[in-house]
């Protein structure tokens, strides 16, 4: 093997990295259309194979043997798990490849320590404590997330008393032990390993105590973190390619986390610190005596089949049911029928950010029929049918309505401006936001108590049927 | 590179990700959180280096691990980015622009099957 041709730190490694991020940000602004979107990722996947190629090839780079067995196992698990892994299971992978990440730049990061000269300038000792910080932060708060995406720990909020002095005393401690660390002249390897534990003790705290229903935001913001983490792996290591890389991905989860953080109408500390989104709040029970409709699935389908233009407007509820295909199909019938179908997409809509829009597609929903929330809402004032399916709280009017509402001003789907409005739901029972919704009370909304899958199933059987 | 070249191309690089992200819509945000994912992997690059002056058990584990995590973030998320985006994409040749009740709406015995992946 032709090994150390090039120079570490020189030109053409240098120019190398360049070409390699320039197919990165060229492949991201491919992003804006499915079908551009492809391309661009097999540019940024090139532009990756020329970042790795070049390294491979640096002078210095050695031991085979475990750069061997680390590309084979790594590629071995990716390839099985990116196959293998279900839609619906995507926030879990999001949240494990962040983790993974995160701790790649941890570890990266204790090495450096470990080979660092007697006087480690700080230009590079400090992103190496900011690498070893956040990535154990990433790692082990993106363990913790994942963990309650699968259902391995209680997605409700765990929290113990005095929760926010314990997390603030544990950073303050960090900041701490990382000024001693590079004020001394021999920093001793226990205080470092020290950082990292305290760092993953924190990833566990912060994320333990969060809902699920707030995980798209954890999920964005641990990916902004990892982005970032690897960017100060770039400044220790001098290398340009990981310094726009990891700014990337931390610009891009820093996005996320603020949009969805928008969408659910919460500032980023509420979430991370409150505790909230799982914990039914008060006022939830006084819906019982209000009046409403229910109806069956052959009256929903009578409702449907007529109607000359009707929007789907999908929630989590309808992830959770797999009941992707079985909507599909109603809408294959109502196509049928020359009824036009549009699926109205609310942001928080799944577990992550788009999510919901990925169900869509596996189960072939067209693009050109996945609506945003802006811009469907315009329209629904003109719909026939909305048909609200397993979701609640993104659209409860009183976010609209009611300025005393605990989501007043929470951007939400219109839908009680269609003319009529179904609600497919297994009960009355209050969303993640614990409140009751007020468009169940509606005079022009009839609820279809039912499974989302079975429901759906039904009703495109029934429309079959006329 | 010295501190203050970095810091450059860093503040440069966050404004370059801001306007480029941006304008990526809201649906298809799960395959670029996947895709982001794999450019991260970005630090498998930090693995190989460290692992030239590995020396010693510890080390060597810390870097094979390193390179793995990384590999992982690369091959996977690039993997299954572009799963997803041909889920977007297939099946629909966009030639003619029919009327959605015009397009073949009726494929039996697709619910539930394998899709094929890129």
């Amino acid at each position: 093997m032709v090994v150390g041709v090039i120079e570490a730190g020189g030109d053409l490694s240098t120019i190398l990295y360049i070409v390699s991020f320039s197919l990165f940000i060229f492949g991201l602004m491919q992003g804006t259309h499915p079908t551009t979107a492809k391309t661009g990722n097999l540019m940024a996947a090139g532009g990756m194979a020329i970042a790795v190629a070049t390294t491979l090839l640096l002078d210095g780079v050695g031991n085979w043997g475990v750069i061997i067995s680390g590309l084979a196992v790594g590629t071995a698990v990716g390839v099985v798990a990116s196959l293998r892994v279900q839609m619906t299971q995507m926030p879990q992978m999001v949240a494990l490849y962040n983790g993974v990440g995160g701790g790649a730049v941890a570890l990266i990061a204790w090495s450096e320590f470990r080979h660092a000269p007697v006087d480690f300038p700080l230009d590079e000792f400090v992103p190496v404590l900011f690498a070893a910080v956040i990535g154990s932060v990433s790692f082990w708060g993106s363990n913790i997330a994942f963990a309650k995406l699968q259902d391995l720990i209680p997605t409700k909020p765990l929290a113990v008393p005095g929760q926010q002095v314990i997390n603030g005393l544990l950073l303050v401690g960090l900041i701490v032990a990382c000024v001693m660390l590079v004020s001394s002249d021999d920093p001793p390897e226990g205080l470092f390993i020290a950082v990292l534990v305290g760092a993953a003790i924190l990833g566990n705290l912060v994320v333990l105590p969060i809902g699920g229903a707030d995980m798209p935001v954890v999920i964005s913001l641990l990916n902004a973190f990892t982005g970032l983490s690897a960017a100060a792996a770039g400044f220790a290591l001098d290398n340009v390619a990981l310094i726009v890389a990891g700014t990337l991905v931390g610009s891009s989860g820093t996005i996320l986390t603020l949009e969805m953080a928008t969408a659910m109408n919460r500032s980023v500390a509420n979430i991370l610190f409150a505790g909230f989104g799982g914990a039914p709040a008060a006022g939830a029970g006084t819906g019982e005596e209000r009046p409403h409709t229910s109806i069956g699935a052959q009256d929903a389908a009578i409702k449907l089949a007529y109607a000359d233009s009707v929007v789907i407007v999908p929630g989590y509820g309808l992830a959770v049911a797999q009941a992707q295909h079985a909507v599909k199909e109603m809408a294959d019938e109502l196509e049928k029928r020359g009824v036009g179908v549009d699926y109205a997409i609310h942001p928080v809509a799944g577990r992550m950010p788009g999510h919901m829009n990925v169900l869509l597609a596996e189960a072939d929903v067209p693009y050109e029929k996945l609506r945003e929330m802006e811009d469907i809402n315009p329209e629904l004032p003109r719909t026939d049918v909305a048909v609200v399916i397993g979701a609640n709280d993104v659209t409860n009017p009183a976010a609209k309505n009611d300025p005393d509402s605990p989501i007043a001003g929470m951007p939400i789907i219109e839908v009680h401006e269609a003319r009529q409005v179904i609600v497919i739901k297994r009960s009355m029972s209050p969303g993640f936001a614990g409140i009751d919704n007020d468009l169940f009370y509606l005079d022009n909304t009839d609820m279809l108590f039912s499974d989302a899958k079975q429901a759906a199933g039904d009703i495109a059987s029934e429309i079959g049927n006329l | 590179m010295d501190l203050v070249t970095e810091l450059t191309i860093f503040v440069l690089a966050a404004f370059v990700g801001f306007a480029v992200i941006s304008k990526v819509p809201t649906t298809l945000h799960t395959p670029l959180m996947s895709q982001t994912n794999a450019i991260h992997g970005i630090v498998m690059l930090g693995g190989l280096i460290v692992a030239g002056f590995a020396d010693g058990a510890l080390e060597l584990t810390i870097a094979f691990i390193a390179i793995a995590f990384g590999t992982i973030n690369i091959v996977g998320g690039f993997l299954v980015t572009d799963r997803m985006l041909s889920m977007f994409v297939r099946k629909r040749p966009n030639t003619e622009k029919p009327t959605p009740s015009a397009s073949s709406a009726s494929r039996p015995g697709a619910a539930g099957s394998d899709e094929g992946s890129g």
